[in-house]
């Protein structure tokens, strides 16, 4: 329990540090984009209008969210020890697997509460186009302007981006922010091909590589599983089975990532 | 207080110099114009897997440029007035959103159409729209489209009754797609039968560019019933008076037509000795096909 409450204590240190960062402003830029893209997107797109601002509204959602994850989610143990801070830190009551969940758990939330006004504002314009089109325009499209059903690939963006952010704070807990925001874009990347090293020995004609590449497919994560947006966007069906699946696995790769982060942030030696 | 007034002096005098070079270049002339933008990746598989999470997006830019060069072109904004590009955009926008249920309708078409108004290629529009069918099965609209091209750009009536009949037999076709599949195998070619294909195109259109083409196919077949019809009046004039009419007016005051003699878009028709057309003016031209292949 005071486990719990320190580990929260951190957390919203941490959304305030993010705050106080101007790290919110991304949601001025995200209300530009969307405001601007649907009144010009009329203009070039041939009656797509919704559907492209569905189709923009989930790329910048994602996008938005995974440059705050990379960006401050390697920055988030390696600001502490450049300014020294981690010493007063870890001299108070304060664990050092409390201080990493800590730390992954503020900027969680500031992915949440981004997300979440990212979703609202894009609802409101979504509404506002929906509301302004004919019934036939209506009649035409796969599912209503503000289908709830979109939701569902927002929930897998969610975890996506909680994911990515346990990855940056592991390589952050023992490498430079550079090194460290490279391995977690290169493995953000090649994420998303997993699904070919599955498939390897249809390419490759060595048993042994096929072999490597088919361990690699389950050790790597699979960013690819997350995405439902294509589907969510023509309203097509996602079992309720493969949502929790994708989202079990998404939390179970973060458990791993954050044991292994707190196991080498413990061993790690300030002096 | 002189130390912000001189940075705001120098913000305005540099925002003016740049205004005003601005101005200086335009009034240089402008560059010739570049042939279509480039296609830096033309594989659409290459750019399905480099697009990583963000297909559906990349498809909607895919989708725009197509729409953008295809009416660049018809407008004669590009310089070389090449639809090269308008397949390949297409089919990089349906590989990258398989879904993309216009995009298929616009290339079945719009690649089909005669230069100037498309790059006259059915068997592209044929081909995307056979994407579509594997990505679709179940789709009747993309089985439509195929046997349109067919009966509008091959004058195969017989495929394109085929192909009705399948768009037919899917679940949730409508019941008129049998009736036209066995119109089409009866009466192809027949002016009549295109017109209310047409219609059925127009009435089903999701948005204004294919409303606004349907409507111009159909004053186009009106168009050609006209000319068939005013070609029989001039062959009377000249029959009864042994020489072909000077023009309109000489009709006219001898009582073979009355009124304004224009195409169904308001532009006069054109008679040249004896024959009467379209004015090139006419935003009805290209025909689609010769008078000879739809009666």
């Amino acid at each position: 329990m005071r486990s719990a409450r320190t580990i929260g204590t951190v957390a919203v240190n941490v959304f305030r540090e993010s705050v106080r960062d101007k790290v919110l402003y991304n949601l001025v830029a995200f209300a530009v984009i969307l405001i601007a893209a649907s009144y010009l997107i009329g203009q070039l797109t041939a009656g797509q209008d919704i559907k492209i601002i569905k189709d923009l509204g989930l790329a910048a959602i994602a996008t938005f969210g995974l440059m705050i994850a990379v960006f401050i989610g390697i920055g988030l143990v390696w600001k502490e020890v450049e300014r020294r801070s981690i010493y007063s830190l870890l001299a108070k009551p304060l664990s050092r697997g409390e201080f990493i969940l800590g730390k992954y758990c503020g900027l969680g939330l500031t992915l949440i509460v981004n997300v979440v006004v990212m979703v609202v504002a894009w609802y409101a314009v979504l509404a506002y186009m929906g509301g302004t089109a004919t019934p036939e325009v209506r009649a035409a499209w796969a599912a209503p302007a503000t289908d709830l059903g979109m939701l569902r690939a927002v929930g897998l963006i969610v975890v996506e981006l909680m994911l990515v952010t346990a990855i940056a704070l592991f390589f952050s807990t023992f490498s430079s922010p550079f090194l460290s925001a490279g391995l977690t874009l290169g493995l953000w990347v090649i994420g998303h091909f997993n699904a070919d090293l599955k498939n390897f020995e249809a390419v490759v004609d060595a048993p042994v590589a096929a072999w490597f590449a088919h361990g690699l497919y389950y050790v790597l994560p699979n960013f690819s599983a997350f995405d439902i947006k294509q589907q969510v966007v023509y309203a097509q069906p996602v079992p309720v089975q493969y949502l929790a699946t994708t989202a079990l696995y998404g939390a179970v790769y973060i458990a791993l990532l954050l044991t292994a982060s707190v196991a080498v942030f413990s061993r790690r030696d300030f002096k | 207080m002189g130390r912000t007034l001189f940075t705001s002096v120098l913000l305005v005098l540099l925002m003016a110099s740049a205004a005003g070079l601005q101005a200086l270049r335009e009034r240089g002339g402008e560059l010739p114009v570049s042939p279509g933008g480039v296609l830096y990746v033309r594989s659409p598989t290459a750019l399905r897997r480099m697009a990583l999470s963000y297909h559906s997006i990349l498809a909607d830019v895919y989708w725009i440029r197509a729409i953008q060069l295809y009416g660049d072109t018809r407008l004669g904004r590009t310089a070389d007035r090449s639809y090269d590009q308008l397949y390949p955009l297409l089919e990089l926008t349906t590989t990258l959103d398989p879904y993309f249920d216009v995009a298929y309708q616009f290339g079945g078409l719009f690649l089909a159409e005669k230069q100037p108004g498309g790059p006259g290629r059915p068997d592209l529009a044929i081909r995307l729209l056979q994407h579509g069918v594997d990505m679709q099965p179940d789709d009747w609209r993309l089985y439509q489209a195929i046997g349109f091209v067919h009966y509008w750009s091959y004058q195969d009536y017989k495929t394109a009754a085929d192909w009705f009949g399948r768009a037919a037999r899917l679940p949730q076709a409508p019941t008129w797609l049998a009736a036209l599949s066995a119109v089409t195998l009866a009466e192809g070619g027949n002016r009549n039968a295109s017109r209310a294909m047409w219609r059925q195109l127009q009435q089903q259109a999701t948005d204004d560019w294919f409303r606004r083409e349907s409507d111009r196919r159909l004053k186009q077949l009106d168009a050609m019933d006209q000319i068939e019809l005013l070609q029989k009046v001039v062959a009377a004039f000249a029959a009864q008076r042994g020489r072909a009419p000077s023009n309109w007016d000489e009709l006219a005051r001898a009582g073979f037509v009355r009124g304004a003699i224009v195409d169904p878009n308001g532009t006069p028709y054109r008679l040249e000795g004896s024959t009467v057309s379209l004015d090139p003016a006419s935003k009805l031209l290209p025909l689609p096909l010769d008078g000879q292949k739809l009666q």
